[in-house]
């Protein structure tokens, strides 16, 4: 029924390539062990006590380090095309490998947004030269991301367009998210959604409770997103097909998701941000009114956040997705109620995973690997998260122990805006192979 | 000269802005409104004026038309000798455009003492503070706070009552969209009074109560016990959606009558921040009638406001700071 | 000033202060000519009790009331820009208009001359008094304005460190002029 998955063209490192040392973790293969790891030829060629390298193969020294498959964010905003003040692609897949990814997906709202196998083509050929780590595309849902009429998701994903989301904005025509569910099916490939229905969302800027009745600020009700979770869940009841929730940030949405799941709804899969696992809306007012707290959705309850974590746990989340979103800090300077959603997450996402989930007890390290980068390659349906033989030659190296400061100023990305920055916090990446080549930051 | 112990009160004023009563402990509102008593005599005086604050400049940054808080500041400058500057939303003064953060530092060019910040938008002032020198004086940030109005109602209280504390006041209207009920809630309960808020549902704000005050949905509940009425302005409109049918069923509904003011406990007293929408949330019987003090707060905000700029102006700082 | 300052000595205890008063009240009463006019303003604060007193004594020998009011000069001071934070601001209360009265101000001490230019700026507030003076318990020199005082208590000469505290005991416990010097530093 699909055409076969058009992988991603990406250049690939000359000479063999053997890791010493290390603690290799691949919860694809359940592995966990002090092993060597030899790759080549953009793949891994081999798992094993004391590899004999090849000639001229390049030794690695991981002493110290933990070994993975390469992470990957299935949730980024790159904003090249047309907002390039923000973020351009050199600068995020930078920020991407500084932050321990070998690839991510970015979503379509550029200007112009993509919605064709230019802007696709575009997208791929920036990131094949800056070559830093791998790009998805994710094209819209609908033409000009109108909410009107299907985009042209074969054209798309001929080009290389693993996945379909108007991100930025909610599909918010029931009819059209129906037919999309229904369309993408002929390339295998899931519909996100950002969910939330604009008419409740009103002029909302944070999570409608006692912190936004405190500061005078107008509230974002939970049901903005709940009824649109609800919804769609109901939909692909009847259609079939794959439909990942993008960013969630309700109590009620844990518990549609696992209540889908559990009636053996497939293709309902979900993801979060590292943002909602660790604030909460009183971070508004403790920042006083800092716009770097300001997203979508909104930081929103304890209750919210508990139950986040609590669903990631039980397995009822997939996957951890940043959705970085870069602002230029002109754009972010400006009174709370005007200025734009979003904060930046690719360098600051495995740091706060590995201190907060892992140092803290929440989830085994294994497992926030699996939420890192087995499951987002699966749900993208990308080769990738696994270092089984003959997958790509994409390693993260990962350093459990240096505790680090998050210093914002020193980010690869374009933008400065995050709520982290100043975090003390215990474990970071270290270093990153894509293809089978060691990615030098400048 | 009087020794050393005379001229430091229980809480001396050190912060370089008043953003909002939030943040202030009950020593430093008390501070504020005992310097408020010693102004309020200079209004009775043949020339209503000390050198005080002479040489100082103080700008006045409205970029919400207000004429009330306004001109209260403006005569509060005045009478302390500084030298006021209007920025208003309406003259051109203000360039259409231009970021707050650009507005400010133009200000802060112009090196003023004290800025008088009036904005749609929550936080503003707190931006301002944090990069300017000057001192920030919030006069209302959207729906969020208004210290001033909230310490000349308390003044107003006081000088009737004796006191603030275990007094029981009702707040009623739009409780929702008022940046009056919140700072008021803040002192009135750091002072320790009990706050009733009252509004119809469609007008009250979520989990009000965790701002420590009860709230009722009727009018007659909020006036049963109350030593203070404090009535808000509704404004029925709001960005094209009625959050009421009409105004005759808001005044039937939670209108301040006379026959109503009966349930409340004898000495009861009737505020208003103004301006007041008569035969809306208020008759004009009970506006003009012998529990109302809405004057006295007119004239007490001017006493109010001298004193906060007066104890701002003393608070030296290097940089922007937190107030 | 600071509280760091021992008591070196006492200049004058409670019954030379009761003699001094009842001395400075028959100049101004003599000087006046009668109590017709005249009007006692006390300087914040301790310039008060002294105010008081003299009206008492003044009342006992002509027998006749004289208004005491109060003064509070923190509004008028000179040295407010360098002063941080803000000094308490009390009240003042004349109680009456002051055009065409003789006003003698009172205060405790006569120093720099500066708390009296602030009180004379803010008499000029209220209104034309016919003329003002000055009655001081202690005028301890050292003065940084051409201020004189009309009535002294006693002319003490002193060290500009050092420091001379006035008291009485309707608001101190106790009546009495002690001299502070700086403690030597070990």
């Amino acid at each position: 029924m699909s055409d076969t998955k058009k992988s991603v063209d990406f250049p690939v490192g000359g000479r063999p390539v053997v890791v010493r040392g290390g603690r290799v973790v691949d919860p694809s293969q359940d592995l966990d062990a002090r092993v060597d790891l030899l790759l080549a030829g953009g793949v891994v060629a081999g798992l094993g006590e004391s590899i004999d390298a090849p000639d001229g193969a390049q030794e690695v020294d991981a002493s110290g380090l933990v070994v993975c498959p390469g992470l990957i964010d299935p949730h980024v905003h790159l904003r090249e095309p047309g907002q390039e003040h923000k973020e351009t692609i050199r600068t995020g897949t930078m920020a991407a490998a500084a932050g321990g990814f070998t690839a991510v997906a970015c979503m379509a709202n550029t200007s112009p947004v993509n919605d064709d196998a230019a802007v696709t083509e575009l997208i791929l050929t920036q990131a094949r030269r800056a070559g830093f780590a791998r790009v998805y595309p994710v094209g819209t849902v609908s033409k000009g991301m109108a909410g009107e009429e299907l985009a042209e998701m074969g054209e798309m994903f001929a080009a290389g367009a693993v996945a379909f989301s108007d991100d930025g904005v909610v599909v918010a025509h029931p009819e059209l998210m129906r037919r999309a569910l229904l369309y993408a099916q002929h390339y295998d490939v899931p519909i996100m959604q950002h969910a939330e229905d604009l008419r409740l969302t009103g002029d909302g800027v944070m999570h409608e409770g006692e912190h936004s009745t405190k500061l005078g600020l107008q509230g974002i009700p939970r049901s903005a997103e709940d009824v649109i979770v609800a919804r769609d869940l109901i939909l692909l009841e009847e259609t079939g097909g794959r439909y990942h929730v993008q960013h969630l940030s309700t109590v009620r949405e844990v518990e549609l998701l696992r209540d889908a799941k559990v009636r053996g709804l497939e293709g309902a899969t979900c993801e979060v941000s590292p943002h909602h696992l660790f604030l909460t809306d009183k971070a508004v007012a403790d920042s006083g009114f800092s716009t770097d707290c300001k997203m979508k959705p909104p930081l929103r309850a304890e209750s919210d956040r508990q139950a986040l974590l609590a669903g990631l746990v039980e397995g009822t989340i997939d996957c951890i997705a940043s959705d970085h979103a870069p602002h230029h800090p002109d754009e972010k300077d400006v009174e709370f109620s005007v200025a734009p959603y979003g904060i930046l997450g690719l360098e600051t996402t495995v740091s706060l995973c590995l201190d907060r989930l892992v140092h803290a007890g929440v989830l085994p390290l294994a497992r926030v690997i699996h939420l890192l980068s087995t499951a987002p390659a699966k749900i993208l349906g990308v080769p990738g998260g696994t270092l089984a033989e003959g997958s790509p030659a994409d390693v993260t190296f990962l350093d459990l122990e240096t505790e680090v400061t998050i210093d914002k100023n020193a980010f690869r990305s374009k933008s400065r805006n995050t709520p982290f920055d100043g975090w003390k916090l215990k474990g970071r990446a270290a270093g990153t192979i894509v293809g089978g080549r060691l990615v030098d930051l400048p | 000269m009087a020794p050393a112990a005379e001229t430091r009160s229980a809480a001396a004023w050190t912060r370089k802005d008043l953003l909002g009563i939030a943040e202030l402990s009950a020593d430093e509102i008390r501070t504020i409104l005992d310097t408020a008593e010693s102004f309020r005599e200079v209004a009775e005086r043949p020339i209503k004026k000390v050198p005080t604050l002479r040489g100082k400049t103080v700008v006045n940054l409205f970029f919400e038309s207000s004429t009330r808080t306004r001109s209260s500041f403006e005569i509060a400058e005045k009478r302390l000798s500084a030298d006021g500057l209007n920025f208003s939303a309406s003259t051109s003064a203000l360039t259409k455009g231009e970021s707050l953060v650009d507005t400010a530092l133009n200000l802060q060019a112009m090196a003023p003492d004290l800025i008088v910040i009036r904005h749609a938008y929550p936080g503003a002032p707190h931006m301002l503070a944090r990069r300017l020198k000057a001192g920030v004086i919030n006069a209302g940030d959207g729906a969020h706070e208004h210290p001033t109005q909230a310490l000349l109602d308390a003044f107003t209280i006081r000088q009737r009552k004796g006191k603030i504390e275990g007094l029981e006041v009702s707040i009623v209207g739009d409780i929702e969209h008022s940046r009056v009920v919140r700072s008021n809630i803040h002192l009135l309960r750091k002072l320790g009074a009990r706050v009733t808020v009252a509004a119809p549902r469609t007008l009250m704000p979520v989990d009000v109560e965790s701002m420590g005050v009860r709230a009722v949905h009727s009018i007659d509940e909020a006036i049963d016990g109350a030593d203070v009425v404090m009535m808000l302005r509704i404004q029925l409109e709001r960005q094209g959606r009625m959050a009421f049918p009409s105004t005759r069923e808001y005044f039937n509904l939670f209108g301040l009558t006379s026959e109503r003011m009966a349930r409340a406990k004898e000495g009861v007293i009737v505020m208003h921040p103004g301006p007041m929408n008569r035969g809306v949330e208020i008759a004009s019987d009970v506006a003009d009638g012998p529990f109302s003090v809405i004057l006295e707060q007119v004239a007490n905000g001017v006493a109010v406001r001298m004193a906060v700029l007066y104890l701002l102006s003393g608070v030296r700082s290097e940089d922007g700071g937190e107030g | 000033m600071p509280p760091t300052l021992e008591p070196k000595k006492t200049l004058l205890d409670s019954k030379q202060i009761r003699r001094l008063v009842r001395r400075i009240a028959g100049e101004i009463v003599e000087q006046a000519g009668g109590t017709s006019d005249l009007m006692l303003v006390g300087i914040r604060s301790r310039g008060v009790p002294f105010a008081e007193r003299l009206a008492v004594e003044i009342e006992a020998m002509e027998g006749a009331a004289v208004p005491v009011g109060t003064l509070d000069i923190t509004l008028y001071r000179d040295d407010l820009s360098t002063i941080a934070p803000q000094p308490v601001v009390r009240e003042t209360k004349l109680g009456q208009p002051i055009d065409d009265r003789v006003i003698v101000l009172c205060d405790d001490v006569l120093f720099s001359g500066r708390t009296i230019r602030a009180a004379l700026d803010a008499l000029i507030d209220y209104g034309r008094p016919r003329a003002v003076r000055l009655a001081v318990v202690v005028d301890r020199g050292h003065r940084e304005l051409p201020i004189q005082a009309d009535y002294v208590g006693k002319v003490v000469p002193t060290a500009s460190d050092e420091h001379v505290e006035v008291r009485f005991d309707e608001v101190d416990g106790a009546t009495d002029v002690r001299l502070f010097t700086r403690e030597e530093e070990a």
